[in-house]
């Protein structure tokens, strides 16, 4: 009785398993086979990333494909979906981890079998998908990370590649910024995020200052843990040592509290915050942030996109779908999918047909593509990397309306290391072979 | 010298906040002996419902600002009364008795599930109730300005902590209170409603865990993880003091204020370390924390 019991429940089990794997493999086989180009999007659906980035990113996608599905781009991304081919979306949580995004790229690509991946704010999300992607041999594009290790870590990479640019271009615009608008400025100060973000973001910012600003000298520094919110003791540090600028990359809710406390405190009215990633909270801020404030939006993303007619449909059905204007997160999102819509339909096969990973990287190589930031040149990283200009502008709010003035706009070939040299060695060079107008 | 003024002011209004944070903890572990996983999200429940609140009392231009404080104090009380019910009568009472490691983990379950449970009701965009904070001002000692909401949470701190010892030390309620934290058995023998006064504690504690978050939300942007956050330092807090201790957990948000703000002004670098460097050199001396009583162990 015992041995049959024992049987059965074998028996049962592995039934339920057979099952399952067979459940898997009919849905697995039906995605492949359904005639959709089906595309990852993964990016924060929860935790503290997501508000800034990952729901204006995701909603950016929604609405993009929507529309792209209904034919209703602009001039050259008019044809539906991509290629002829309807889109699916899979957008996925970008939370949990390195180990976990692994995992989730993993069954993306063997499970789910989508024809391409899009998505990672996080740089060490972006470090981990890199090997993956290859070893899968799946056309990825970056959206956001800024690591500039992405492509120095993998110098061979086939089918990785990024429609965004590399966070050293940030804090080399910023000072290229204080240089043209503010070039006596002498006391700097910043506050990070203490990890690898925050550390590399005023590393770049130190070494570019001491390069364009000679003048200028580090009053004080501090590197607060991530999400710590209340920054009373920090701002104090700040303010007694009298600086001009306060330079911080800090982003989202601890961006948001910095603004909001150093403000109230009086920081901001007697030293000019320049907030790197300032712009994705350029709604929020309402009166709360003082007029003067330099922001940027990571390249010509969000407020900073020029006024071409992608971007200005771009911005309009956005507002249409959620009564808001993209911030830079979106716009980046719309650019990934622009990418991946360009080098599908570039990849020389018939209209409809998906084309493989292999064709997919070849068109992308090197491209030059229009988008809803201007053109894009893949110009660094061996032709994965894009190469774009930055623009910085201080945040005014009058009358209840909050606006960009003053601002700057520097070239690609200005605020970008040149092919195969290291930020931190061409800032330290001196900038040898910069094109800035 | 500008530079010791500001450690003491920062340090003070830092562990004010960390008392604010702190104490409901600590009133719950010194009466039930549950070390509670979940308070941070109490924190964060406060904090969402008094920016939710503010945030609609100021966007409809409702009147004048100083009704915004009471708005705050009013959403804490409220959601902390119904989410502490509701979690003492739905779930701990029926885990009452169980052994302490168990319930560490029951209430981190229910950490998990309400911090979910905050993305279905309020969405991950961050929420602001800025008003308060910036309506009452700054006070300007020299080079330093000081955020005067921030000095009155002192005051507040001050005031919660005192409130709470006299009601321990001079009520009857709280009298029958410290019997119950003595000795259990023998309250219930003498005739105390035990289970009615884990209500009142756990009531009392998720209140002021939901006070906390709405005495802060006017200084943040309230974002999905902020009770994750705080639940950390509270610990470290109360571990310092001793568990338990109201006066253990007043004395050890003062060291680690004092210290924290210390290490931000002279050496920034060590700013990490030294909430844990504190704690570590507590714990080397006494290990049940400086106010903790040493207890014998019952076989």
């Amino acid at each position: 009785m015992k041995n049959n019991k024992s049987k059965f429940s074998k028996y049962l089990v592995s039934g339920v398993a057979a099952l399952a794997l067979a459940a898997g493999a009919a849905g697995s086989a039906s995605a492949a086979e359904n005639g959709k180009f089906r595309v990852g999007i993964v990016t924060f659906l929860s935790g503290p990333a997501a508000g800034p980035f990952g729901v204006p990113s995701a909603n950016a996608a929604k609405v993009l494909v929507e529309e792209l599905n209904k034919g209703n781009l602009p001039a050259p991304y008019d044809k539906i979906g991509i290629n002829g081919a309807e889109i699916e979306a899979v957008i996925i949580d970008e939370a949990g981890g390195a180990t976990k995004q692994v995992e989730e790229y993993r069954n993306l690509v063997q499970r789910q079998k989508v024809d391409a991946v899009i998505g990672y704010v996080s740089s060490g999300d972006c470090l981990a998908i890199a090997p993956v992607a290859e070893e899968l041999k799946t056309f990825t594009i970056a959206y956001d990370c800024g690591t500039p290790r992405l492509f120095a870590d993998n110098p061979d990479a086939a089918y990785m590649f990024r429609t965004g640019l590399d966070a050293s271009v940030d804090n080399i615009g910023a000072v290229r910024y204080l240089a043209a608008t503010r070039p006596d400025v002498t006391r700097l100060a910043g506050i990070q995020q203490n990890y690898s973000w925050g550390q590399d973001s005023w590393a770049d910012f130190t070494a570019a200052a001491s390069a364009l600003l000679p003048e200028a000298e580090v009053v004080e520094e501090q590197f607060p843990k991530i999400y710590q919110g209340q920054y009373g003791a920090e701002i104090s540090a700040l303010s007694v040592k009298r600086p001009e600028i306060v330079h911080s990359s800090f982003w989202g809710g601890d961006m948001e509290a910095l603004v909001l406390q150093a403000n109230a405190r009086g920081l901001l009215e007697d030293a000019t915050g320049l907030l790197t990633c300032g712009e994705a909270s350029f709604a929020t801020y309402k009166d709360q942030a003082p007029n003067g404030m330099i922001i940027g939006a990571r390249g010509p993303f969000g407020q900073f996109a020029p006024d071409n007619e992608l971007n200005t449909w771009f911005e309009g059905v956005y507002q249409n779908a959620y009564d808001l204007e993209p911030v830079y997160p979106a716009t980046k999102m719309a650019q990934a999918i622009l990418g991946l819509k360009y080098a599908a339909e570039n990849a020389g096969v018939a209209d409809k047909e998906i084309p493989s990973a292999e064709q997919l990287a070849a068109a992308m190589k090197g491209a030059t593509f229009e988008s809803v930031s201007g053109t894009v040149e893949m110009a660094r990283g061996n032709g994965h990397q894009a190469m774009q200009g930055i623009t910085y502008g201080e945040y005014h709010y009058e009358d209840g309306v909050a606006s960009i003035k003053n601002a700057v706009s520097f070239d690609g070939e200005c605020v970008t290391p040149p092919e195969g040299v290291a930020a931190a060695d061409w800032i330290a060079d001196g900038f040898p072979g910069a094109k800035c107008n | 010298m500008t530079s010791l003024l500001a450690v003491l002011i920062d340090g003070s209004i830092y562990a004010s906040w960390l008392f604010l944070v702190a104490a409901g903890l600590t009133v719950i572990y010194g009466v039930m002996r549950i070390l509670n996983m979940a308070h941070g999200s109490f924190y964060a429940i406060g904090a969402y419902s008094a920016a939710s609140l503010v945030g609609w009392y100021f966007n409809n231009g409702m009147g004048p600002a100083w009704v915004s404080y009471l708005l705050l104090v009013g959403a804490a009380l409220v959601a902390g009364l119904i989410v502490g019910v509701i979690v003492e009568r739905g779930l701990l009472r029926l885990m009452y008795g169980r052994d302490e490691i168990l319930m560490v983990i029951i209430t981190y379950a229910l950490l998990l599930i309400l911090e979910d449970g905050m993305k279905i009701v309020w969405g991950v965009s961050p929420y602001f109730a800025y008003q308060p904070y910036s309506e009452l001002g700054r006070t300007s000692l020299g080079l330093l300005k000081v955020s005067n909401y921030d000095v009155a949470l002192v005051g507040v701190s001050a005031l919660l902590g005192l409130g709470l010892w006299a009601w321990l030390e001079r009520t009857n309620q709280g009298k029958v209170l410290r019997a119950v934290i003595h000795d259990r058995e023998i309250a219930v023998a003498m005739g105390v409603n035990v289970k009615l006064m884990f209500t009142i504690t756990f009531v009392l504690g998720t209140t002021l865990g939901a006070l906390a978050g709405a005495l802060t939300a006017p200084a943040i942007s309230v974002v999905p993880g902020i009770g994750i956050e705080v639940i950390v330092l509270a610990f470290a807090v109360v571990v310092i003091g001793g568990l338990g201790s109201i006066g253990g957990a007043a004395v050890g948000a003062l060291l680690v204020g004092l210290s924290r703000a210390a290490a931000v002004h002279y050496a920034p670098e060590f700013e990490l370390f030294v909430i844990y460097g504190v704690m570590s050199l507590v714990l080397a001396f006494r290990p049940e924390g400086l106010f903790g009583r040493t207890l014998a162990r019952k076989i």
